[in-house]
């Protein structure tokens, strides 16, 4: 049985009485020891599939339709008591804010130790010497002194640290990582991304990893998700999308990545205009107004997920058998 | 923390000698003298010039400044300039402990009803339950506590007579007695302070409530009680602390207005019968005592944050 499979998940907001969809028909799923990258910019849907999947959607958001299946069991149909005891134990999340993502008036020791002592009846002792144990294993110095300390006195990447560890503690099954390097440095990006990807590989824990830099992807994931304006648009292994995308928009986000393999006069090619608002009403492709492509049928008919050489791809004019500008594999 | 807390120390005792020193000259400066209020018309030259000179006005005003501040560096305040002379130290000795029951009673029931009055109405917001609490508020705030000092009066001591409409009982000659001695009083006072206090929380929590931290806390699945009283309520309450250390100053002054209504010999009426009589030395030294309340209240709200926020007290 997979991990988690999202089926035709459909995500509404409710806003001054009325109702638009941000999410339309997205299905993804990944199993134990996997990485999944959901990537997409900003408005996409990919941070509301996840927060749906623990439960914490906002006030005026809600899931209209499709189903969350965690381990077979539907998380959409289950009452608040029962998605509250799959957070933290079953499924854990890391979010993109490390500098406020920390209770700033309680220890390291108390944020990282009362999931454990709740979720799997550790007694203080015990809680603590587990708590010591992860702060080594993600990499943090000195952890007696960091337990001791408030996150105030910690910088990102070691707040970020910290959140892994909260998210390992109770051992869960699945981590949802919500661009979880966006706001840290450059060089911190890469050692907390391969930490999370290393952590989840030997605990046998399945990773979602949310993120609009196509870049991280090739390398800590192993299927991809592209989404755009609240639809899945593109699926497939990570090896395939780099070497052949198949969404016009999947290649636009590859062309638009500076590459120092290429001579340095190579023009970038950016996606012309912007992402759309998300409770836009765009009739047939959502990404028919930017694409080069589009033509009549993309206009009126929305195109359904199709397979594809490999892939999975929603588009009326799939890039069949070609590859990337420069053919290039990544 | 420790030089800190030193520092403000020095700083409250400078602003106590600030507002003696004020009040010292500002008495002075105000028109009518004790000796014409005690004296009125009755007295010739000479008998003015006697009591002044028994009373120390004959002096230049610095030197009347100098004579009271060193005196009150070796802990005399004087003694009132009517009657039996009865000393400032005793008179504010009696006075203080009903008017710090008072405020604190006012107090602990003003944030009995708050606390739990603003997290109700943060947790259901925008629900009937909100908006009840709410109205309550507004009308809580619209209220002037004289007022509903006598309204207080008027239905639980004259018509219902369960308790009683004026006078105060020590603490010593039972709790009860005191208790039920204060409790019109404290509830005239607490109620726009509660509030107050209600509506911070309320908006201080919603705050919290959406914070990226508390998204955190629950997506480790902690139950209902862990979120609010371990996660929302301490960031919430350090905004709102500020507002208790300024708004118990305002109880303090609520008091004295009330003291009046329910005849309570406390600080209040002290304080407006001296500055009727002109009685100098008991003004002063009540003075004093008030600006000292002030001055620890907001000291104790420091230490507080200090307690509740560790940026502060590792900083």
């Amino acid at each position: 049985m997979t991990l988690l499979n999202i089926k035709g998940l459909a995500i509404d907001v409710d806003r001054d009485g009325q109702t638009r969809r941000l999410v339309h028909d997205a299905s993804f799923e990944v199993d134990r020891g996997e990485t999944l990258a959901i990537v997409g910019e900003s408005g996409s849907g990919k941070s509301l599939s996840a927060l749906a999947t623990m439960g914490l959607l906002a006030e005026g958001l809600s899931v209209s339709g499709g189903e969350i299946l965690f381990d077979g069991r539907d998380i959409v149909q289950m009452d608040a008591q029962e998605v509250n005891d799959l957070r933290g134990n079953e499924i854990a999340m890391v979010f993109q804010e490390p500098m406020t993502s920390l209770n700033p008036v309680r220890s390291i020791e108390a944020q990282l130790t009362e999931g454990m002592r709740l979720k799997m009846g550790l007694n203080r002792r015990a809680a603590m010497a587990r708590a010591l144990e992860l702060l080594n294993e993600v990499g943090i110095s000195d952890p007696e002194e960091r337990l001791r300390q408030y996150p105030h006195q910690l910088s990102g990447g070691m707040r970020q640290r910290v959140m892994i560890a909260i998210a390992l503690s109770c051992e869960p099954k699945l981590i949802l990582a919500d661009e979880p390097t966006t706001a840290l440095d450059v060089t911190i990006q890469a050692q907390i991304l391969a930490l999370t990807a290393k952590l989840c590989r030997d605990h046998d824990v399945g990773l979602v990893l949310i993120t609009h830099n196509l870049g991280i992807v090739a390398r800590y994931a192993q299927n991809v998700a592209v989404m755009y304006g609240g639809r899945v648009v593109e699926k497939a292994s990570a090896r395939d999308l780099y070497s052949g995308a198949k969404h016009p928009y999947t290649r636009g986000l590859l062309d638009s990545v500076p590459r120092l393999d290429l001579p340095r006069d190579t023009p970038l090619s950016p996606i012309p205009g912007a992402p759309p608002d998300p409770t836009e009403e765009i009739s047939g492709c959502r990404f028919h107004p930017r694409c080069a492509k589009a033509t009549e049928v993309c206009v009126t008919d929305i195109p359904q997920m199709r397979p594809a050489e490999r892939h999975e791809v929603a588009c009326w004019h799939p890039n069949l058998t070609a590859k990337t500008k420069t053919g290039a594999v990544a | 923390m420790t030089s800190y807390m030193l520092r403000r120390l020095i700083g409250s005792f400078i602003v106590m000698w600030a507002v003696a020193t004020l009040v010292f000259f500002m008495l002075r400066l105000v028109p009518g003298d004790p000796v014409a209020a005690m004296l009125a018309d009755a007295g010739g030259p000479d008998e003015i010039a006697a009591m002044k000179a028994r009373l120390g006005l004959d002096r230049s005003v610095f030197v009347q400044y100098g004579i009271w501040f060193s005196n009150m560096l070796q802990g005399d305040l004087g003694s009132s300039i009517y009657g039996s002379r009865i000393e400032v130290a005793r008179i504010i000795a009696e006075a203080l402990p009903r008017t710090l029951s008072l405020s604190l009673l006012a107090f602990l029931i003003a944030m009995v009803i708050a606390i739990p009055a603003g997290i109700i109405s943060a947790t259901r917001r925008n629900t009937m339950t909100d908006n009840t609490v709410s109205l309550f508020a507004f009308l809580g705030l619209s209220m002037p506590d004289f007022w509903l000092a006598i309204i207080l009066i008027i239905i639980f001591a004259a018509n219902l007579q369960w308790l009683p409409a004026i006078g105060y009982t020590p603490m010593d000659e039972g709790l009860w007695q005191w208790f039920r001695h204060l409790i019109l009083p404290a509830i005239a006072i607490g109620t726009a302070f509660s509030a107050i206090i209600a509506r911070m929380i309320r908006s201080s929590l919603l705050e919290v409530l959406n914070s990226d931290y508390m998204r955190t806390a629950r997506a480790k699945g902690l139950t209902p009680r862990m979120l609010m009283f371990g996660h929302a309520l301490p960031n919430a309450m350090i905004p709102v602390i500020t507002v208790i250390g300024i708004a118990f100053a305002l109880l303090i002054s609520g008091a004295v207005v009330v003291e009046n209504v329910f005849a309570i010999k406390g600080l209040g009426r002290v304080l407006i019968e001296g500055i009727l009589n002109r009685d100098y030395p008991v003004v002063q030294g009540a003075v004093l005592v008030v600006s000292a309340i002030f001055v620890f209240s907001n000291l104790i709200v420091d230490l507080l944050y200090g307690l509740i926020d560790p940026r502060i007290r590792l900083n």
